[in-house]
């Protein structure tokens, strides 16, 4: 077994840590307090193949494996958790599904142009009665000759009002059981913005990634193309299932790259901040604190590449995916959480960038599927 | 269009530097990077490429571990690479550098080549020149623009005051300045081509048929050094705009006077 990376990846890491250094660091603090989508850094990520990693070049990609795709989120996070996730969000949940489930019109029509990032993709399935609970989605499909009208209205949704193209789930059939029971079924659809009926509701207020674009997305009467339908009609939930799976990995490298980021700040001050005649991390105190979170990091890490491998060598991951994302952002939390109480009272002032890196990383143990939803997927693999 | 990109693997200074105990660099202890201004050289081949359309080579001496760089350009938009590596090619100074990579470019085919003004560590801004003078080529140095047309370039010579316009015909050397442009990123596939499909060509001492023996390595190379070291910070300096020269120059005889200088 070989921990270490090969050259290419290393080199990799290197491009992503000067990109992420150079052009998404200067950013985060502004992009945090205005809460203003970096529509300049995405485009910056977009001309440097950012958008389109694990994607064949066939299609418009880089050509490159699910842990490039990871490192590149992780990066970008340990300096700012909107850029991240606004790639992760992108990539994961909009993109993936189209080359997974896709016809090949379909991959031909949107996966070039949301590789290259000229287009922005987001991925809606949460609603206001339906977060952990998915199968309670009310928005409905209904056919109408060759078409299909959406209504209803999704909620949360990341890259919400940036993005060109959504994956949209919703009820295309409610079949009633002997005992009268009702249960729904699902189907995925591929939404342009712009079609008549589908239009964008509040925009969220967030404790954190504040800059990335949280919005409710509304259809009325929205009618759709019935070639915009993705993967076999009422397979919906489980296509939206895998593609979390999927998603989670990235969201466990964004938890990754925040709790990196919080450690490496943590170094820098407590070696500059002085108490008591030397500096803090003179204090054995710090020194076991700093040893623990960076072994916690570690082993972090490890999960969430081989999360990574798992899904360039195996057809289903969701354990692999669930572990690394629940340790991930547990770690996340507890160490922003911990170097904030090193920082001491600077740690909760704005102009020190941990206090943001802690509510950014509060998210990471709720959305794509909360730590609880993690902890279900992992024992409902054990105890089958 | 043929262009040959000269490029030097450098120590980060931002990593510290390290000296062997005849005052060379010890270049294997040190992190690595692509010299900065043969980086904005690179950037100006690629985008006269985009432009006008180039097959961009890069060539470079140095150790084994200098196949980083030559990845790294590739993974930016460089074609091909070669890396001129042999024993008795170490320990270099600029005759014998030059030498060197002017036997390589002799097997090469090449309407421009371009290297950087100077190296971070050597700081000497000798090696372009002194390859244009092995082979017979016209020098632009310190160029800030580049545009080619027909079978010349015009090139902006940038200078402390004031810049020249200078239109040479091709085949020529131009030594470029980092603050020529802002280098591309590499992209994400640039490096899995670069690893996985590009090739990096190896050449040593048998594949340098132009170069003679007493011009290369350390025993070819007229410099001794007396002494290195690692770069001293001056600090910012004073600016003062007196109003007459004769008060500049009174300013400047009592700043020397106080510090014992005259």
């Amino acid at each position: 077994m070989d921990f270490s990376l090969d050259k290419k990846h290393e080199l990799a890491r290197t491009l992503f840590r000067e990109f992420a250094e150079n052009e998404a660091k200067p950013l985060a603090q502004e992009t945090d307090e205005t809460e203003v989508f970096p529509r300049q850094t995405v485009e910056k990520m977009a001309k440097a193949g950012f958008l389109g990693i694990p994607v064949p070049k066939e299609y418009g990609g880089q050509g490159c494996d699910p842990l490039t795709y990871v490192m590149c989120v992780e990066e970008l996070s340990k300096v700012c958790g909107t850029t991240g996730v606004i790639v992760s969000a992108h990539t994961s949940l909009c993109i993936d599904p189209i080359m997974t489930y896709g016809t090949e019109e379909q991959k031909q029509k949107y996966v070039p142009k949301l590789a290259s990032g000229e287009w922005l993709g987001a991925f809606a399935l949460t609603e206001p009665g339906a977060g952990t609970d998915a199968q309670g989605a009310q928005t409905r499909a209904v056919k109408d000759g060759d078409s299909w009208i959406l209504n209803g209205s999704k909620c949360f949704i990341t890259n919400g009002k940036e993005a060109n193209v959504y994956i949209v789930i919703a009820v295309t059939q409610v079949d009633v059981d002997p005992k009268g029971r009702k249960k729904k079924k699902f189907s995925a659809f591929i939404v342009e913005k712009g079609t008549p009926g589908f239009s964008f509701g509040t925009k969220e207020k967030k404790m954190g990634i504040r800059g990335s674009s949280t919005y409710e997305l509304i259809f009325e009467d929205c009618k759709i193309p019935g070639d915009a339908l993705l993967g076999p009609e009422g397979k919906g939930f489980p296509i939206a299932m895998h593609t979390l799976d999927g998603g989670r990995i990235g969201i466990a490298a964004q938890a990754l790259g925040i709790a990196e980021g919080a450690l490496d700040r943590c170094i820098e001050y407590t070696k500059e901040r002085k108490q008591f005649g030397r500096s803090i991390a003179a204090q054995q105190n710090t020194q076991f604190k700093i040893a623990d979170m960076a072994t916690r990091i570690e082993a972090a890490q490890l999960l969430v590449y081989k999360a990574a491998k798992a899904k360039e060598t195996q057809k289903v991951y969701s354990v692999e995916a669930a572990k690394a994302k629940l340790f991930a952002a547990e770690t996340a939390m507890a160490v922003t959480t911990e170097v904030v109480q090193l920082f001491g009272g600077y740690g909760y002032i704005r102009e020190y960038d941990v206090e943001r890196m802690m509510r950014d990383a509060k998210i990471t143990e709720i959305y794509e599927g909360t730590s609880e939803v993690q902890r279900m997927v992992i024992s409902g693999a054990l105890l089958k | 269009m043929k262009i040959v990109v000269c490029i030097k693997q450098v120590p980060d200074t931002a990593g510290g530097v390290q000296f062997n105990p005849d005052g060379t660099l010890n270049r294997a202890a040190m992190l690595a990077i692509m010299n900065p201004d043969d980086k904005a050289g690179l950037e100006a081949a690629l985008r006269l490429k985009d432009q006008y359309g180039a097959e961009v080579t890069v060539l470079t001496m140095g150790l084994p571990k200098a196949d980083d760089i030559l990845r790294e350009a590739m993974a930016m938009g460089a074609d091909k690479a070669i890396l001129v590596t042999d024993r008795v090619l170490g320990g270099a100074d600029t005759w014998a550098t030059s030498s060197t990579i002017a036997a390589a470019l002799k097997n090469l085919e090449y309407d421009l080549v371009i290297t950087g003004r100077q190296a971070i560590d050597g700081d000497t801004a000798q090696v372009g020149p002194q390859i244009a003078e092995h082979l017979q080529l016209p020098v632009i140095s310190y160029a800030a623009d580049i545009k080619l047309e027909g079978d010349s370039v015009i090139v902006k010579r940038q200078y402390e005051d004031r810049h020249h316009m200078l239109k040479v015909k091709l085949p020529c050397l131009i030594t470029a300045l980092s603050e020529l442009n802002e280098p591309r990123y590499m992209t994400p596939g640039g490096i899995f081509d670069a690893y996985n499909e590009k090739e990096v060509t190896v050449w040593g001492r048998p594949d340098l048929k132009e170069l003679d023996d007493a011009n290369m390595g350390l025993a070819g190379s007229p410099t001794k050094i007396a002494k290195a070291s690692d770069k001293v910070r001056k600090g910012a300096g004073e600016k003062i705009a007196p109003d007459t020269p004769d008060e500049g120059v009174s300013y400047i005889i009592g700043k020397l006077t106080e510090k014992h200088v005259i």
